[in-house]
């Protein structure tokens, strides 16, 4: 069971090998040992997913079973699920209860799956190792001593570390590709307006995003194929026909051309990585495709801009937290405004105060134009850059981080340093483009090693057949820790 | 430009984040590190180029102005800090 993909799980489950229960408390053992040691998850609630399991047992005896039905999908806790604690790794929401459910839960629930609990987070999102949770860090399952990457690094993990099928998380600069990267296994951030953000909370609304991970690109498509579609509540989502992410993998990739940018390859990747994407690049090869230079010139500039617009975004998201209507409120104050101030000082973390005092400058009088508005337009050139790379390929690759899971601590006392650990996936959030990771090898330390594909503006399904064809003829996608 | 220590106490004052003189001479520090990460756009001249604030820059939908939520004050207020009929209670600010 520890290593079914979605279909094979379901096919065990149809044909009454197992029950969806059985599945629920096989996985929920996992989370309870090995889940407990890695600190993947926020919270467990063995008797809320045992019901759900039961719900989907009873719907596969009617017969009424879907894709998803009784398969157990961890969520970041970061998406409000109707009576679980939705805490988005902050004291801020260390104790409050969702009382709706967002958009994906609710696709989820539709579908049948069982929610297998709600995972580890970077605060509010911020960050790219998972250590700025007030719940504390995750540990990559690979070793122990290394982050997995973040902000959705519990859901990176629990994957990785077979403690659930399949999770979700959120990606606003990186944060599904990343950690998807370090810990091995595959994520997917959709075209910016596919999956609705009703009810996942806000962190920089015009670049937040909402994806699956999985251990296989066809599982990434089934969970898609729920988590996508229209929904008027998010004032973004696209009004789009229905598509079918799965329709494309079987297709043969002869032909395809894909666009290798210049400057992904110029400097700043270690050896280890540049040699696994130089592998995946000749695997390409051999399937076919034909590669073709192209260039992403303002691609530096991504995470300078990004670093304007995100935190200008999250200033003003993140002042809902004010302590009257939810989330923490200081024991002592002097006045309204001293409750505001003590409140949202004790509530936050080091790195969401930061971001939030990075915003309320950039947007203050005098300093709009210089900053905000210059970022704005410098967005815009970054997603053109794209648009003419996308005349001379079908996809692009490269490496999804310059790096592989870097230690504990190791970056954590310097912002700027954590910050350009997303250099080559922010520019596809400023674009608003798909992008992907999935495994192509490892480094001497036997970490993983992180593939990124970058499609055209809904562009998923095409996507998706480029990973799935690289797993037929590989098989890094089937490694998995030991210890696991 | 530089960042000053006024700066940040202004900037927090604005955010409504306490920072005593410690917390402030610390952040200083590592804003001015992420400024001048910020300032590396300045070299790129981007006059004529019209902001980009959606990556689709579609224009947002408009909805009938109809009332479309339930009442759900209740269930709201379960998890507010301090609730009194049916009320959000916050220190006086008119005397």
């Amino acid at each position: 069971m520890l290593n079914y993909t979605i279909r094979q799980l379901t096919a065990e489950l149809a044909a009454k090998r197992v029950s969806s229960v059985e599945v629920a408390e096989f996985f929920l053992k996992r989370i309870n040992t090995l889940g407990k040691a890695l600190n993947a998850f926020i919270s467990v609630d063995e008797e809320k997913t045992l019901a759900a399991a039961a719900a989907a047992d009873r719907l596969i005896a009617a017969g009424k079973a879907g894709p998803l039905t009784g398969v157990p999908v961890a969520h970041k806790d970061i998406f409000c699920a109707n009576g679980w604690k939705t805490t988005c790794g902050s004291k801020m929401l260390a104790n409050f209860i969702a009382p709706y459910d967002a958009h994906v839960i609710e696709q989820f629930n539709a579908a049948g799956s069982v929610i297998a609990g709600k995972t580890n987070m970077d605060e509010f999102a911020m960050g790219s190792s998972n250590e700025t949770s007030f719940f504390g860090p995750v540990r990559n399952p690979w070793n122990t001593e290394t982050v997995p990457g973040g902000s959705s690094g519990g859901s990176a993990a629990a994957v990785a570390a077979r403690l659930t099928p399949v999770a979700t998380g959120t990606d606003t600069g990186g944060s599904i590709r990343q950690p998807a990267a370090l810990t091995g296994i595959c994520g997917l951030k959709p075209t910016y307006g596919v999956v609705s953000r009703y009810g996942m909370i806000a962190f920089a609304s015009s670049l937040d995003q909402a994806g699956p991970f999985a251990k296989t690109a066809e599982d990434l498509a089934l969970m898609l194929n729920a988590m996508a579609g229209f929904d008027a509540r998010d004032s973004t989502s696209l009004q789009r026909e229905g598509e079918d992410y799965t329709r494309d993998l079987v297709k043969p990739l002869a032909g395809l051309r894909v666009g290798l940018p210049r400057e992904f390859f110029a400097e700043g990747m270690a050896p280890d990585v540049a040699k696994a994407i130089d592998e995946a690049i000749a695997q390409y090869k051999k399937l076919g495709c034909e590669m073709v230079e192209v260039s992403l010139p303002n691609m530096k500039l991504s995470v300078p801009v990004y670093y304007v617009l995100a935190p200008a975004e999250a200033s003003s998201n993140l002042s809902r937290f004010d302590g009257v209507r939810y989330g923490h409120r200081a024991p002592e104050y002097s006045d309204l405004i001293d409750m505001y101030n003590k409140s949202r000082a004790q509530g936050f973390g080091a790195e969401v105060k930061r971001r939030i005092l990075i915003g309320t400058y950039v947007l203050s009088h005098g300093y709009y134009d210089a900053y905000y508005i210059k970022a704005q337009k410098l967005r815009r050139l970054i997603a053109q850059d794209f648009t003419e790379a996308f005349k001379q390929c079908d996809v692009i690759l490269g490496p999804t981080s310059p790096g592989t899971a870097f230690k504990i601590g190791e970056k954590s006392g310097d912002p700027v340093q954590m910050y350009l650990s997303d250099i080559y996936t922010i520019a596809v959030n400023l674009a608003g483009l798909p992008g992907m990771s999935l495994p192509c090898g490892f480094d001497s330390a036997k970490l993983p090693v992180g593939l990124q594909l970058i499609g055209n503006y809904f562009g998923e399904a095409k996507m998706l057949n480029v990973a799935h064809q690289y797993q037929l003829a590989t098989d890094w996608h089937q490694r998995m820790p030991q210890g696991s | 430009m530089s960042l000053t220590l006024d700066d940040v106490k202004r900037i927090a004052h604005l955010a409504r984040i306490e920072v005593d003189a410690k917390e402030a001479a610390q952040v200083l520090g590592q804003l001015s590190g992420i400024f001048a990460l910020i300032g590396e756009m300045q070299a790129v001249d981007t006059d004529g180029v019209e902001p980009m604030s959606h990556a689709q820059d579609l224009m947002l939908r408009l909805r009938e102005d109809a009332v479309t939520e339930v009442d759900q004050h209740t269930a709201f207020q379960a998890i507010a800090p301090q609730v009194e009929a049916d009320l959000y209670l916050v220190p006086k600010v008119i005397e």
